[in-house]
Parts: structure tokens; sequence; C-alpha cells
């Protein structure tokens, strides 16, 4: 039941390609997350793993309606299904975990912290909310140079990094400049640990819409379908000159804040209750239903994903490390600026 | 023909538009009312699509020109004070500094903070931000302190791959003239011997260069001869020049206008202690504003930071040892 707020117009999504072939990255990320969380906690993987278990129904749809290589997609840290279904390849992904020698940031960062730049992915840091204002100036850059055309920006945010004052300027900027930006919100009830009464005091995110003067849709975050829906329409709007738009995800996190969290603050009542769904159970179900797949076709894209993970981690695990000593410990581009900082 | 500081940033920005559409500039009030301090003036009327009035959001302007470098531009930001740009630190330092360390991409940003204080312009239009961005690595920080640099310089920083913390003192604008721009420039990163002495060193930057030539200039009446280095850019620090200077005097005074508590004084100190030492005939002396804000009123705010008379003492100190 998207909410499309104004009007339902729905001109280019076919459910029946889109929703299959976005399960197939829902799955391919939940086996991918499930692995790299037990290889966590057998040690083997340091600093902290923060997955999308619950959300990859969200995370995947805000990609289903983008382009690679011509629209600008920037993940944060609940996005393996998204980044998956916008063409990271899976080795990248192991390797940011695995610390291999040979990842993108060749070892000086891990985990979610990746991207690639020169194809539109932003490569995120931590601060919550950061992002935005710079999907939004990739954007303007491109309005500038006039290559933009119809090419888009998406990126997410949590309930509780709303409260950020980053996350305000942004979606202020880009709608004082009518920027192409779409914004998903997954509203998982939790920040960490902290409850969304909280976090906000308005009664629905999404309410938020019309304060900055843009379009905002409602989705339940726990189907598929609808989540397709909205992100549809959304992108539909923004592609056509209808500015910045957010869409609200409901749902619940299936997971720790982190791997190191049991989430114990999480009510049983919530869990529950109808955003406690799992999306990706749901999904499954719905491919039956629909006929799009049979069990075994269900049980062959499940192995298909294990093998393809097995393979990436394998692959990662097994390439040098970063060396200290061969390392080029320039934080500086610039010819003549290289080698003048580093006092011993 | 003459030319002020200001009229220098604002050609020096002309210029770096007119040679590349890939240069646009972003701010607070920077359009067609040409800033808080008219360093755009004119130039929105040249250039209506890349001079840009920004809302009030320096954390949302700097992720903006980090997204914009991403996509091959090289954006000139204007904070209306340099004091407003703490709130988009975070941008600065986590999104902009590590850019290239991150991802192998460079971040090619020109943040112009101005800088420094002027008489009633108290705690929060006054300050000098350069030691705080100095000290998080993946930055230029440059600090003119002449007119021709203040040309020449912001040229270097449109075109440099990295972000540059260009802090241009406000102090300067007006005040400052020169008869033209220059042809010819230090590279970045390099420092000038803005006097040559031989009794002391002043290692200096920014409006200070002027207060340590006033010093030095009422101590040649008693016979001293003090060399007074202009840094130019405080990161990366030319420490060739520095030491090469110690060399000659044996004494050295580190002057800045900001806060006393480390910072790039405090830096070159450390530096000329470890790397200086058998050079030094006195202890190096160091010379700051004190350690309180920045006040509003003018007698209180000469006697905050360091003026040339303050600095003519610590030099008689600094000879006396
Ligand atoms: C500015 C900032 N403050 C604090 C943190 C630490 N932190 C990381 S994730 C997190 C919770 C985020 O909650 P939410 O935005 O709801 O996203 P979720 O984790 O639920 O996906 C916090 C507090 C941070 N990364 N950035």
């Amino acid at each position: 039941m998207a909410d499309l707020a104004t009007q339902t117009v729905d001109s280019d999504l076919n459910l029946s390609h889109a929703f299959p072939e976005a399960f197939r990255w829902m799955v391919l990320a939940r086996t991918f997350e499930d692995k790299i969380a037990s290889i966590y906690r057998s040690g083997k993987i340091v600093g902290g793993v923060y997955v999308g278990r619950g959300q990859e129904a969200f995370s995947v749809a805000l990609t289903s309606p983008l382009r690679p290589g011509h629209d600008v997609y920037s993940p944060l840290i609940r996005d393996m299904a998204g980044r998956a279904a916008f063409g990271e390849p899976l080795l990248e992904a192991a390797r940011s975990y695995m610390g291999s020698a040979l990842s993108a940031s060749i070892g000086r960062d891990g985990n979610v912290h990746r991207g690639n730049p020169k194809e539109g992915i932003p490569t995120m840091i931590s601060h919550l909310g950061a992002m935005i204002s710079v999907v939004a100036g990739m954007l303007l850059a491109r309005r500038l140079k006039g290559t933009l055309g119809d090419a888009v920006g998406a990126t997410c945010i949590g309930d509780g990094a709303t409260s950020t004052g980053a996350v305000h300027e942004a979606l202020n900027m880009a709608s004082v400049e009518k920027l192409p930006l779409i914004l998903a919100i997954a509203n998982n009830q939790f920040a960490y640990s902290t409850p969304t009464s909280s976090q906000f005091a308005c009664a629905d995110l999404v309410d938020r819409a019309s304060a900055y003067g843009i379009e905002g849709i409602s989705v339940d975050g726990t189907d598929l379908a609808d989540c397709l829906r909205g992100f549809a329409e959304a992108t539909r709007r923004a592609r056509s000159g209808g500015g910045p738009q957010i869409v609200v995800g409901k749902l619940l996190r299936l997971a720790g804040h982190g791997e190191h969290d049991d989430a114990t603050y999480v009510p049983e009542t919530m869990r529950c209750s109808e955003i406690g769904q799992d999306c990706l159970l749901k999904a499954r179900q719905h491919m039956l239903t629909e006929g799009w797949a049979s069990e075994a076709d269900c049980a062959d894209i499940e192995k298909q994903a294990t093998l393809a993970v097995e393979k990436a981690i394998a692959t990662a695990g097994s390439e040098e490390t970063p060396d200290p000593y061969a390392h080029d410990w320039n934080a500086l581009s610039s010819e003549a600026f290289r080698n003048q900082e580093d006092a011993p | 023909m003459s030319i002020t500081y200001l009229e220098a940033i604002r050609e020096a920005q002309s210029k770096a538009l007119a040679d590349d559409p890939n240069v646009f500039i972003y701010g607070q009030d920077i359009g067609a009312f040409g800033g808080a301090f008219k360093a755009t003036k004119g130039l929105y009327e040249k250039f209506p699509d890349r001079v840009r009035d920004a809302p009030i959001s320096e954390d949302a302007m700097i992720g903006a020109a980090v997204g914009a470098a991403i996509e091959g531009m090289r954006p000139i930001i204007e904070m209306q004070f340099a004091d407003f740009s703490s709130v988009a630190f975070n941008q600065i330092v986590n999104q902009a500094a590590t850019h290239y360390w991150r991802t192998g991409i460079p971040c090619p940003i020109t943040v112009r903070l101005p800088s420094g204080g002027t008489p009633g312009s108290g705690p929060f239009h006054s300050q000098c931000m350069e030691t705080i961005y100095a000290h998080y690595p993946g930055t230029v920080v440059m600090t003119p302190a002449t007119v021709e640099d203040a040309y020449s310089m912001l040229l270097d920083a449109v075109a440099i791959d990295d972000p540059v913390l260009f802090c241009e003192h406000k102090f300067l604008y007006y005040h400052l003239k020169a008869d033209a721009l220059p042809k010819r420039a230090l590279p970045p990163g390099r420092a000038r011997i803005a006097r040559s002495g031989r009794h002391a060193t002043v290692v200096t930057y920014s409006a200070m260069v002027h207060e340590a030539l006033r010093a030095a200039e009422s101590l040649q009446a008693d016979g001293y001869e003090i060399e007074v280095v202009d840094l130019r850019c405080v990161k990366p620090l030319d420490m060739d020049t520095v030491l090469g200077s110690v060399a000659r005097t044996g004494r050295v005074l580190a002057l800045g206008e900001a806060f006393p508590w480390g910072g790039v004084t405090a830096e070159v100190i450390s530096r000329v202690a470890s790397e200086g030492f058998h050079l030094l005939d006195a202890a190096p002396a160091r010379l700051n504003a004190r350690d309180t804000p920045i006040p509003y009123h003018p007698d209180l705010w000469r006697f905050h930071r360091p003026t040339a008379s303050s600095v003519e003492s610590a030099i008689r100190n600094l000879i006396r040892d």
C-alpha cells in the first residue's frame, strides 16, 4: 500500500521483472552478511559488522529504478542489497571486510566504507547525514556542466540520523536547488538502542517532506512490491523535474545495531508485530504465490548465492594484506607536497 | 594603478572562473550582492551560473563541494567568516581531507576563510582557524600576508588537487595595497624572507607579518637587524627556510594571531627545537593572542592580540638572553 501522497502514476514499473531481480539481490545480500557475521564472531574480521537484515527489500528497491553508470548512488551501513544490485562486485565487498590489500581503499578503510566515486558511488564516511550533501553536490556539478540529463542521485539514512543538522541542511539545499535527489529513510524503529520516541516528535517522518517543499512517499518496508512501487514513483518524479523526493519505509531492524549487540532492548511485541516480519521470507513467499519461481527455483537462487559468497570470501581471504612498510603514507595527492608532513 | 588585498582576491577568482569552466563559487550572499566583504563583486554578472548563493548551511556547502569535486569540478567555497567554518568542521576534516586517502581520488576544493581580528568584531567574527585545519592530515593551509600572495596563492589553491583552506586576513582586505598584480610567484608551500637580518628571526604569517615588520623597523633604530620569515603556507610548513634563517641568527620568535594553546607557533618551535637545537643561542620564544575568546572593544582587542609593540618587547627579551 504505497501511499503515493498525491496520485498514483506508475508507468514504468514491471513488477514481474523487477521483483524477481530484486529478490535475487536480497538473497545474495542476506547470504553474504550472514557469512560475514559468522566470520566476525570467529574473530577473523576486526572492527565492526553492521548488517541490513530486515532491510534488504527497502535497500534494493531504492536502486531498482536506477541506472548504474548514469545515476548517483550513495549507500549507507545497511545497504548490502542495494550495493549489489547497483553493480558492486561481491569480491569488492568481501575484500573490504577481509582487509585485502586489493580492496579499493587498499586497507585504509573497511567494512561498509567502500564505494567507487568515479562510477557515481561516493564512499561513505561514518558521520551520519554527511553524504546527502555530497550527492547534492554531484548533481549540482552535473547540472553546471550540462551533463545531468535525466540522471538522479539516491541515498539513504536511518530514523536516528534524521535528527542531525546535516540531513536538514542537505535536504533544504537540495530543494532550494530543485535537485533530482531521492532520500530513502529507513525507519527501523531504533537508532542503536534509542527508540524513535526519543528521536523525533512528529507523527511520521514523511510529514517532513512538506516542510522542505518536496514530495514524500510512505511504504511498507517489509513488503518488496510496495517498496518497488514507492521508489519507482519517487524516481520517476525526480527524473522528470519534480525535485527532491523522500521515501519513508516502516520496518524493523532484525539484527543488533552491530553484530556485537544482542538488541535485547527491542520489545518482543514489536518483533511479533507487522513491522517485525522478515522482508526476505515475505518476498520468497510472494515469488511462489505469483508463480515467478518454484520452490526448486528459490532453492537454486539460494544455492547460487551461497556459492558466490563462498568464492568471494575465499578469494579475498587468500589475498595479500596491506604492507605498512611499502605503504604510501601521503594524505595529499599533490606531487609537490608529498613526503613533507610525515615528520619522523 | 593600485590594488588592495581584497581586490586581488576578487581578481584571482575572476581569472579562475574565466580560465576554467569547472571552477564555481558557492557561498552566502556572494551572488548579485557580491559577498559580505564584496570579494565576489561583479562576478555573478559575468558568470551567473557559477557564482551561486548558498543557504546558511556550512555543512552542506562543503559536502556539496566535495560532491562537485568528485564530478571533476573545482569549487571555491566562501565562508562568510572563518569562524562559521566550525559548522562545516566535519565535512572539512572528515569528508574532504580524508577523501584522497580513502579513495585515491583527489578532492580539489578551496575553502576561503575570511580570518582574523578587526576592531569591534568580537568573539565570533575574528577567529584564526588555521591551526585547527592544519592539524588534520590531507589539508593544505594557506595564510597569505601580501596582496601579491593573496592573488597568486588563491590561483594556486584552485589549481591544487587537494583541499585548501585559504585563510585570507580581513584586517588586510582594505589596508594593504600593491602597485600591480604579480606576474611570477614562489611555489605554494615555500616561505619567504620578508626582511633580512642577523640578530634574530621572527617566524610568522598572515597579518602578523606586518606587525613583525613594524617591530623590526623600530628595532633597527637601536642597531638590531631582525629577519622576518613569512611562512605563506602553514601547511606544508617550509622548515628549510625557517631553519636556514635560524642558522643565520641563532634566535627565533614564533609569532601568530591565533590562540596560544598548541598551534602553528608551537609547531614551529617544536620543530626548531628538535631539528635545529644546535643552531640556537637562546631559548626559542613564542607570542600569540591571549588565552581568552577575542574581545569586542577595540582597546581590549588591541591588548588581546600581538601588536608591533608587544612583538618588539618579545624580540628585545629574546636578544637580551
Ligand atoms: C554523527 C554521528 N553520530 C553518531 C554516530 C554513531 N552511530 C552510528 S550508527 C548509529 C545509529 C544510527 O541509527 P539510524 O540512523 O536510525 O540508522 P540504523 O542504524 O538504525 O540503520 C549511531 C548513533 C555516527 N556514526 N554519526
